[in-house]
C-alpha cells in the first residue's frame, strides 16, 4: 500500500474551508490568541459571500487595529484616532449605494471618539461599527481603557482600577442601543468555535441591514481579550474574559430592527 | 454677462460652493461664517444638484468627514472661523499626509483663544506653515473682495485636484460679513459617480474589477518609506511654488515703496497708496493672492529694480512680514505695521506707518 501524499489529499472535492480571497496574504500583526484576527476574517468573509468586495469601504481606527487595512483587501482609509465615524458618514452619504464599515477598539471608539461614535449613531448613519472590546489600550503597551473593569490592573491603574480616582468601565453599547439612530446593536465574542459561528450571524446580519438600506446603524461589539496586555496566556485570558468581562459586558444582542430586546 | 447679485461675502461662498458642482458640505456653525451653512440649508443644494450638506458635531468632525468624503474622490468642502480651524489641525495634518484633496474656508476673527468676532488676519502662520503637526503645507488663497470669495471656489479645488493637497480659502470677518455686487460664474456640474472612479484611481470608493485596492492612510511604520514619502511631498511643495503663486501688482512700475498686504488689509492699503500718491509719494501695492506659495520671487524684482523699502500691513502682530524678510533677505528695509484683536486699521494709520517706519529714517 502506497502512502498517501498531500497533494491527494488537497483536491478541490475535498474542500471543507478555505481562507477568504478578502483577507490578504500579509502576516497579522496581533498576538497569538487574540480576537482581532478571527474578527477581520468574520468581516471579509460576510462581504465575500454579500458579493460587494467592489461597493465596500472600510475604515480603520489607531490602536491594534490600526494596520487593519493591510489585512483586509478591500478599498479602505485609515483615520485619525477615534474619527473614524466621521469619515465614514461622509462615505456613506456621498456613496449611498456602497458598503461602509468602521473598525474601532475601545481608546478609539470609547474614549477618543466618543462624540463621533455618539452622534453617528444618533444621526442614523446607515453604515456599520464593528467594536472590538478587550478593556485595554493594547498597541500602546496595557494603559487603562474607558472600558476597563473596575479593579483591573493595567500599567495606568497599577494598584486596579479605582471607580473614585478613575471613573467607571463605560457601557458604550448599552448607550448607543438607547439612541434612536441605532437600528442593530448586539454584543458578541470570538474566544469558542460556537462564539464565532453567532459572532458571524451578528456581523452578517449587521451588514444585511445596510444592504437592506435599513434606517439607522448597525453596531457591533466583540469583547475580546488582550493577553499580552492582561499578561496571561491565551488560553487563562479567554477563561478570565469569561469569568470577568462577560458578567459585566454580557453577550447577545441589546437592539433588533430598532427595538430594544427584552 | 453672468447674473449680478448683493451679497454677503459669506453667503457669496455658499453660493459659489454649489455652483463649482461640489458633492458634499459638512460644516458647525462659528461666527463670523455661519451664513455659509445657513445659505446651504436653506437652498437645499441636494434637491438641485445632489450636493450633501451636513450640520456636523463638531469641528474635529466636520474635518474628518472630509477626510472621508474627499478620500471617496467627492469633492467636499468645509467653512468655519479661527477657533474651529483649531480645532481641524489635527485632521488637515492626516489629510495632508494622505494626500487628499479637500477645500477648507477660515473666515477669521480676532484671537488668540476665544478672541472676539471682528475680522483678523492672526491666522497667517497656522493657514501657510502647516497648521498641524509634520512637514506639510496647505494652499492657501486671499479673497479680498465679495467677488473673490465666490471666485475662489473653483480655483482652489482645481489646484487641491491637481495637487492631490488640501487648499484653504483664508479669508477674514469684515471680508465674510460685508456685502457687495458679485457676478457668479456659469454652474459646473458635478461629477457622475463614474467620472469620480474614471478621473481619480486614488480614491476609494470601492475596489476596481480587475482586484486593485486603494489604502489611504498617512500611516509607514518604517522611518526610510516614510522619509521617502516626505520627499514625494516636498516635491510636489516645490512644484507648487513654482507654478502657482499668484498675486495682484498696483502701481508698482514706478514705486519706491511698497505695501504688502493681503484681503481686508489690501482694501485699506489701497486707500492709502491713493493717499500717499496725493502726497507724492511713489507707492505701490502688492497684494499675495496665494498666501503660500508666496510671491518671494517678485518681492526679490522688486529689491532688484529698486524698491527701497516695504511695509507688511496685517491685521496681526506681523506674521506675513516674515515672508516679506525671508524674500528681501535684509537688503531694504521691511517693517510689520497693523491693528490687532479684530481692530481694522484705517489708511490714515497706514500712511503714518509709511512715513514713520520706512521712509522717515
Amino acid at each position: 500500500m502506497s502512502e498517501i501524499a498531500l497533494k491527494d489529499i488537497i483536491k478541490p472535492e475535498n474542500l471543507v474551508y478555505q481562507k477568504t480571497r478578502l483577507m490578504t496574504d500579509k502576516e497579522l500583526s496581533y498576538c497569538p490568541g487574540c480576537g482581532h484576527g478571527t474578527t477581520h476574517r468574520l468581516i471579509m468573509e460576510v462581504i465575500e459571500e454579500m458579493g460587494k468586495e467592489h461597493e465596500t469601504v472600510g475604515v480603520a481606527p489607531v490602536g491594534c487595529s490600526v494596520l487593519a487595512y493591510e489585512f483586509m483587501n478591500i478599498d479602505m482609509q485609515e483615520a485619525a484616532h477615534g474619527r473614524a465615524p466621521a469619515l465614514a458618514t461622509a462615505i456613506k452619504r456621498l456613496w449611498p449605494d456602497n458598503i461602509v464599515f468602521t473598525y474601532q477598539g475601545d481608546g478609539d471608539l470609547a474614549a477618543i471618539g466618543t462624540a463621533e461614535t455618539i452622534h453617528a449613531c444618533n444621526r442614523g448613519e446607515k453604515f456599520v461599527i464593528v467594536f472590538i472590546n478587550n478593556g485595554i489600550y493594547g498597541m500602546t503597551g496595557g494603559q487603562m481603557a474607558p472600558t476597563t473593569l473596575e479593579g483591573m490592573k493595567t500599567s495606568t491603574s497599577p494598584y486596579g482600577r479605582d471607580p473614585e480616582l478613575m471613573g467607571h468601565p463605560l457601557k458604550i453599547t448599552e448607550l448607543v442601543a438607547q439612541l434612536p439612530g441605532t437600528y442593530y446593536v448586539t454584543r458578541q465574542s470570538v474566544e469558542t468555535p460556537s462564539a464565532v459561528r453567532k459572532a458571524k450571524r451578528a456581523i452578517k446580519k449587521a451588514f444585511q441591514n445596510q444592504l437592506n438600506n435599513a434606517p439607522g446603524l448597525s453596531f457591533v461589539e466583540v469583547v475580546s481579550n488582550c493577553n499580552s496586555g492582561w499578561k496571561m496566556t491565551p488560553v487563562d485570558a479567554n477563561n478570565w474574559m469569561e469569568e470577568n468581562m462577560f458578567p459585566f459586558y454580557p453577550i447577545g444582542d441589546i437592539k433588533v430592527d430598532g427595538q430594544l430586546v427584552k | 454677462m453672468g447674473e449680478i447679485k448683493l451679497m454677503k461675502g459669506n453667503e457669496a461662498l455658499a453660493e459659489a460652493i454649489i455652483r463649482a458642482g461640489t458633492d458634499g458640505y459638512f460644516g458647525y456653525p462659528i461666527t463670523p461664517q455661519s451664513e455659509v451653512l445657513e445659505y446651504l440649508m436653506a437652498s437645499k443644494p441636494w434637491e438641485t444638484t445632489g450636493m450633501v450638506v451636513l450640520q456636523a458635531e463638531s469641528e474635529v468632525a466636520s474635518i474628518n468627514m472630509l477626510y472621508g468624503g474627499g478620500g471617496s474622490g467627492k469633492k467636499v468642502v468645509t467653512s468655519s472661523s479661527s477657533p474651529g480651524i483649531s480645532l481641524m489641525q489635527e485632521g488637515l495634518s492626516y489629510i495632508a499626509g494622505a494626500e487628499i484633496p479637500i477645500l477648507i474656508v477660515n473666515v477669521v476673527r480676532g484671537g488668540p483663544g476665544l478672541g472676539d468676532i471682528q475680522p483678523a488676519q492672526s491666522d497667517y502662520f497656522q493657514s501657510t506653515k502647516g497648521g498641524g503637526h509634520g512637514d506639510y503645507r496647505l494652499i492657501v488663497l486671499a479673497p479680498s473682495s465679495v467677488q473673490e470669495m465666490a471666485d475662489f471656489v473653483p480655483v482652489a479645488y482645481d489646484l487641491a485636484f491637481k495637487y492631490r493637497n488640501p487648499a484653504m480659502i483664508l479669508s477674514d470677518g469684515a471680508i465674510g460679513q460685508m456685502m457687495e455686487k458679485v457676478e457668479f460664474f456659469e454652474p459646473v456640474p458635478r461629477l457622475s459617480d463614474k467620472e469620480v472612479k474614471a478621473r481619480y484611481s486614488w480614491a476609494t470608493n470601492g475596489k476596481l474589477k480587475n482586484g486593485e485596492r486603494r489604502i489611504l492612510t498617512s500611516l509607514d511604520l518604517d522611518p526610510q518609506k516614510l522619509e521617502d514619502h516626505n520627499h514625494h511631498l516636498q516635491e510636489k511643495y516645490r512644484e507648487i511654488e513654482e507654478k502657482e503663486v499668484r498675486y495682484e501688482e498696483l502701481q508698482c512700475d514706478d514705486a519706491e515703496y511698497v505695501l504688502v498686504a493681503y484681503g481686508t488689509s489690501a482694501r485699506v492699503s489701497l486707500k492709502a497708496v491713493k493717499l500717499l500718491r496725493d502726497k507724492g509719494i511713489k507707492v505701490g501695492l502688492l497684494r499675495p493672492i496665494t498666501l503660500w506659495p508666496f510671491p518671494t520671487k517678485t518681492i526679490q524684482n522688486m529689491v532688484e529694480q529698486g524698491v527701497k523699502g516695504f511695509l507688511s500691513v496685517e491685521m496681526s502682530a506681523g506674521q506675513m512680514v516674515e515672508d516679506v524678510r525671508l524674500a528681501v533677505n535684509g537688503k531694504v528695509k521691511v517693517e510689520h505695521f497693523g491693528r490687532l484683536g479684530g481692530v481694522i486699521h484705517s489708511p490714515e494709520e497706514v500712511v503714518e506707518a509709511l512715513e514713520q517706519k520706512i521712509i522717515g529714517e
